[in-house]
């Protein structure tokens, strides 16, 4: 399932700026159905871990006020293109996803 | 793919009742996951939020922090919001809407090396200020700016 | 000056008999030179970015999402589906062998064969039933990733859509140009009034887009559909829009992709000839 992240990881004068676009719902559990009329179950991103070169370098808890398909970016130091760079992410429902590329 | 969590979660506790519930979502797998700030999710105040996410309410207004938010939000789910610290040794962000059911958006905490700079987009119920708060050298500073939330023009 | 020669020009519009028409090049120019002159601050190339191009404080949040737009998702999504096999063996490939060098800028074209308007929408389904699969749903889903890969791999490309010389390709040109200017719905207002008349303008809290640059940016990911309901993804065809905006005059909105909307879309993109495709984009 490792399609769910789109990442965009590019180095500069040893920055790293990181952007993430992922697919997911990002459902409050406050929406109703319009047609059935039953509540709509949360399904939201909790945690997202953003790990380079073996150590963390953000740690993001959300809750479901992030927006759907969400976004998001952060930069750190000390990088360079080749270095690894992960993120992963948890929702509430226990779904997980992950994605291993390369800083550009 | 998360091998390790997924392995966790199927293997220990997929074989009972407690393994059916949680993989029916009716119970969060809080062992296996960090610690969610349930609570400062949850918290339906701005001082409880921030309490439960940052440790306290009592943060000093900074105009080093600077938040990033559009006077009119084009629409109400999607609004792009970035925060921006200069104040040194910036361990910790939140973002916070005032006037949402429950303020807390999120919380991030950098790494050693990471900038203190965080982008994404949040969901504002109504017009309402957008609260950024950020925890350096064990004190918080916040900021905060108005987003306006209409209705659309075109019939909606 | 300028409003007097509007109501003018619209005047003119509605009086005359659509007999001694002025040719699709004369309305395209005269149609230029409307929103050129109502926007002198926007560089020409810029339309193409609806009412980004006109109104900054909306701008620097559109800016802030094509950092990473939503649609990038969908796209990835038709590219997936453009390169699945039919059952027959065949792809979409076969159908549209210059795909890779963009073909968005041709769509929509006249058959003369058919005598028919050809979009983008039905070349993909003509695709799909001519190898034996299930045409998709006209304006959301599978067509709309499809038509966003496509779209994508277009951009830059110059909007070219041809008239030839062919009574039934005029007749088709000009429904599409008298529905454009003609009033319609409880409402009483035509795709003109708002987005030649007004465009720029305030309606309660939107700003109205000039029509000029219009299509150039389909499918759309709408943050409105993206929200609505549990099925919304926010993807959407040109056609969905042209229904959405027919209802929110209280008019009955046509079929997707029927002879009206089809007539309509040749025009209207007609009207954006030579500027450049920037599918699919995000709106609002």
């Amino acid at each position: 399932m490792a399609k769910s992240i789109k990442l965009r990881a590019k180095a500069k004068d040893g920055v790293a700026t990181v952007k993430a676009l992922i697919s997911h719902p990002m459902e409050t559990g406050l929406r109703k159905d319009k047609k059935s009329g039953k509540p709509i179950p949360a399904e939201f991103i909790q945690e997202v871990v953003c790990e380079s070169g073996g150590k963390t370098v953000l740690n993001a808890q959300w809750g479901s006020a992030i927006s759907k398909n969400p976004f998001l970016s952060f930069k750190f130091n000390g990088a360079k293109s080749g270095d690894s760079i992960k993120i992963s992410w948890v929702d509430n429902k226990g779904n997980s996803d992950s994605i291993d590329s390369k800083i550009k | 793919m998360n091998h390790n969590r997924r392995t966790l979660l199927k293997g220990s506790l997929a074989a009972g009742a407690v393994g059916a519930a949680v993989s029916a979502g009716l119970l969060t797998p809080k062992a296996v996951m960090a610690a969610w700030a349930k609570d400062a999710f949850e918290a339906k105040e701005v001082d409880a939020a921030m309490t439960g996410a940052m440790g306290s309410a009592d943060a000093t207004a900074s105009d080093k922090i600077k938040l990033k938010a559009p006077d009119i939000a084009e629409n109400g789910a999607v609004v792009p919001i970035t925060v921006t610290s200069s104040i040194d040794g910036t361990t910790t962000m939140s973002i916070l809407v005032a006037k949402n059911n429950t303020p807390l958006t999120s919380t991030y905490e950098l790494g050693p090396n990471t900038e203190a700079y965080i982008s994404t987009r949040v969901k504002m119920g109504k017009t309402s200020d957008v609260i950024a708060v950020v925890k350096a050298g064990g004190k918080l500073y916040s900021t905060k700016k108005e987003v306006k939330v209409t209705i659309g023009g075109c019939g909606g | 000056m300028n409003k007097i020669a509007n109501v003018l020009t619209a005047a003119f519009l509605v009086v005359t008999p659509f007999v001694a028409q002025a040719t699709p090049d004369q309305d395209l120019k005269e149609f230029r030179e409307h929103f050129f002159k109502k926007f002198p601050d926007t560089p020409k190339s810029d339309f193409i970015n609806g009412v980004y191009s006109v109104d900054p404080a909306s701008r620097e949040q559109w800016e802030a999402f094509e950092e990473f737009p939503s649609y990038e998702i969908f796209v990835d999504k038709g590219e997936e589906l453009f390169n699945k096999k039919f059952a027959n063996g065949k792809g979409f490939a076969d159908c549209f062998p210059n795909y890779k060098k963009g073909i968005r800028q041709n769509y929509p074209y006249f058959d003369s064969n058919s005598g028919e308007v050809v979009t983008l929408e039905g070349a993909i389904n003509k695709c799909l039933t001519d190898n034996g699969e299930k045409p998709y749903k006209w304006k959301t889903g599978n067509i709309t990733y499809v038509s966003a890969y496509l779209a994508y791999l277009s951009r830059g490309n110059k909007i070219n859509i041809k008239v030839p010389n062919d009574s039934k390709a005029m007749a088709t040109y000009n429904r599409g140009k008298k529905h454009f200017y003609a009033k319609r719905g409880q409402l009483n207002m035509s795709c003109a009034d708002c987005h030649y008349h007004y465009a720029g303008s305030k309606i309660r809290a939107d700003i109205l887009s000039p029509a000029l640059g219009h299509p150039t940016g389909f499918p759309v990911y709408r943050n409105k559909w993206a929200g609505a309901s549990s099925k919304g993804d926010g993807m959407g065809t040109l056609h969905r829009r042209y229904g959405g905006c027919n209802k929110q005059v209280r008019a009955k909105p046509f079929k997707a992709q029927s002879d009206e909307y089809k007539a309509l879309e040749y025009f209207h993109t007609y009207m954006s000839n030579g500027l450049e495709a920037n599918g699919p984009s995000q709106r609002k």
